[in-house]
């Protein structure tokens, strides 16, 4: 489902004023993108948003890792057997160091993979929503519904009722 | 009408844009004494280079037996390293509110202090260019490396921890690149952060998984950090040389661990708070909540002195007893009373509130703390091999001018990485200080529920934080 690539940007200094333009434009039908400074739970729940399956790539990630460690560990033992201070050619307490090891460096790398993939980082080509603005990173919450021309006046309707400082509109 | 909200931890920082500003003051041009100090980093990685350099040429002749001051100087830098974790994800786990601020010092500590404690066992084995065989890697023969060593599990440790926190650092500094790149002047800096910040914007989408993501590898990063200075202890446990071969090892050496890193994040802290003037983000909160920490760990580490002399004296072992012994009235004792004294009984002064509240006194009390860990390690070293069973294996252990060069070297290299970290890359986290900031509300009284608690916590520390600064 690709989001519209037309659309209009509102400007917005205050989280309550964000959160009530999500909450209306959502309510019209709109697709949003919203840009905040700092993840913000109340903007999640103007969204709607639901529980990120980064965690799916982590718990994956983290068992391969397990996996990967024991059997690196036996296999390589296995290879060439050799008997080091007596103890056993598959000597599980020392290999737990390793199957550990291995477990959290796999799952981190897969939780960043799931984290690139999901989240579109980095970042190459069109963006997801055509308009920004540089506040967005410093104080200001931003607000992009994609919308088709004929309902921009719609749109910056309810961003200035809501309590838009700024209303941009893709001009292209 | 609008109202201002201030958080309890920043009460100074009025606004997200404040937060900004005051970071991008971290990246404007340097001036004369950054140079100077960057100078003098660089002069000591010359040093290091130039005593490697003999290693090279000549063989490790000069390094003092049994590779004392490198192995003691690695185990002190990995220790440093804990404590940045500490703060960076054990206390995110924990939801501590005062982590956020000094965070990103901490966790930039964590990878240099790593990367410079990553030099060591590479330096050691006299042909670093050969490494790679401490890789899982067959060798010609197609003999592996062996998976029952602690040698081994060390390479493991160490690598994922230098990766897992490198990792954690970056990706914890993306949407800081962004602000960077957002609020650049020249075109130049603009397109390197550009790059650098891989494209974030801020959307919810990003924010969504990021703040997921971000979780998750702190969950991971946590037992990762327990474990890998018991790896190192195990180096030494797993052996049986007297003073080593104990099970409180693993323990011991992770509160070690983390006295040593929080006192460096102190060590660094303050300098970089009175240079920059970051009262409004390093409150006399942040450095309550840090003396505690190394009064905590100060305590357990002087819990695992004194138990290590019970168990040598219960043991009724005679090599164990004279080990000991050896450590606080044989040719070591300098360093035997040096450990003890600034580790277990220096940071106690920090029960005394004024201490604790005078950043001069608690920078000097996380000085000698270094100095204090750096011994420890020695005296777990070199006492122990120097005096191991045989009296006819007794020897003497002395510093040469290779070893001294290599120390030293090794700060200049840390510092190095630090100041250019410093002034190139946003030392504040602003996304993350935004979320102990009340959020800007035009209409605060109706969201009243809405206004995370986690701003209004009250503050246990019995004085007006605004006293000291």
């Amino acid at each position: 489902m690709s989001k519209l690539r037309t659309g209009v940007l509102g400007v917005f200094p205050h989280l309550d004023t964000a959160t009530a333009a999500i909450r209306r434009l959502r309510q019209e039908g709109f697709q949003l993108t919203v840009y905040s400074p700092t993840p913000r739970h109340e903007v999640e729940e103007a969204l709607g948003t639901k529980e990120s399956p980064v965690r799916i790539f982590t718990l994956v990630g983290a068992f391969t890792g397990t996996a990967a460690g024991t059997a690196l560990a036996t296999w390589a033992s296995l290879d060439w057997p050799l008997v080091v201070g007596g103890k056993e050619i598959i000597a599980l307490p020392a290999f737990s160091v390793i199957m550990f090891e291995v477990t959290i460096l796999l799952g981190a790398l897969s939780t960043v993979a799931g984290l690139f993939i999901l989240g579109r980082i980095p970042h190459v080509g069109q963006p997801e929503a055509p308009m920004y603005h540089p506040s967005f990173t410093s104080g200001n919450f931003g607000v992009f519904a994609h919308a088709p021309r004929d309902r921009y006046g719609d749109v910056q309707r309810i961003m200035t009722e809501s309590g838009s400082e700024e209303v941009l509109v893709d001009q292209r | 009408m609008e109202t201002v909200t201030r958080s309890a931890f920043h009460p100074e920082v009025e606004s997200y844009e404040q937060v900004n500003r005051d970071a991008m003051r971290l990246l404007t041009p340097p001036g004369r004494g950054y140079v100077a100090l960057l100078g003098m980093s660089v002069a000591l990685v010359g040093l290091l280079v130039f005593a490697e350099l003999h290693n090279v040429l000549y063989g490790l002749g000069m390094i003092g037996d049994n590779w004392a001051v490198m192995i003691t100087t690695f185990v002190f830098w990995v220790g440093i390293g804990h404590a940045g974790t500490l703060i960076s994800a054990i206390l995110y786990l924990f939801r501590a509110p005062w982590r956020q601020a000094i965070y990103r010092f901490a966790e930039a500590m964590t990878v240099f202090a790593v990367l410079t404690a990553a030099l060591f066992p590479l330096l050691h084995i006299g042909r670093p260019w050969f490494f790679y065989w401490l890789l899982p890697l067959p060798s010609q023969r197609q003999i592996w490396p062996n998976f029952r060593s602690p040698l081994l599990w060390d390479v493991f440790a160490v690598t994922t921890y230098l990766t897992v926190s490198s990792v954690f650092f970056f990706i914890g500094l993306i949407p800081d690149i962004a602000a960077a790149r957002d609020a650049a002047t020249t075109p130049l800096r603009k397109r390197i952060y550009g790059v650098l910040s891989l494209g974030w914007r801020g959307t919810d989408r990003e924010w969504r998984h990021f703040t997921r993501a971000y979780l998750f590898l702190a969950a991971l990063a946590t037992p990762l950090v327990l474990s890998v200075h018991s790896v190192v202890s195990w180096d030494f446990a797993v052996s049986i040389v007297p003073g080593w071969h104990t099970t409180i090892f693993a323990p011991y050496f992770v509160a070690g661990a983390i006295l040593s890193g929080v006192a460096m994040v102190v060590t660094l802290m303050v300098p970089v708070h009175k240079i920059f003037r970051l009262g409004a983000y390093f409150t006399p909160v942040h450095y309550d909540r840090l003396a505690k920490l190394l009064l905590l760990t100060s305590i357990i580490v002087g819990y695992a002195y004194g138990m290590e002399y019970f168990m040598a004296w219960y043991s009724g072992e005679l090599y164990e007893r004279d080990v000991f012994w050896d450590r606080v009235t044989g040719d070591y004792w300098w360093a035997g009373w040096s450990m003890i004294t600034f580790n277990a009984f220096v940071p106690q002064l920090l029960w005394i509130k004024k201490i604790r509240q005078n950043l001069n006194a608690f920078f000097i009390i996380s000085v000698f703390v270094n100095i204090g860990m750096w011994y420890e390690r020695f005296v777990i070293i070199v006492p122990s091999l120097t005096h191991s069973y045989e009296p006819w294996k007794f020897w003497n252990f002395h510093m040469t001018w290779v070893d001294a060069g290599l120390l030293l070297g090794s700060f200049g290299w840390f510092f190095m990485w630090f100041l250019l970290f410093l002034r190139t890359l946003p030392g504040l986290s602003m996304a993350e200080i935004k979320e102990v900031l009340p959020p800007p509300m035009r209409h605060p009284e109706h969201h009243a529920h809405d206004q995370a608690d986690a701003v209004r916590e009250t503050l246990p520390t019995g004085y007006d934080e605004r006293e000291v600064r």
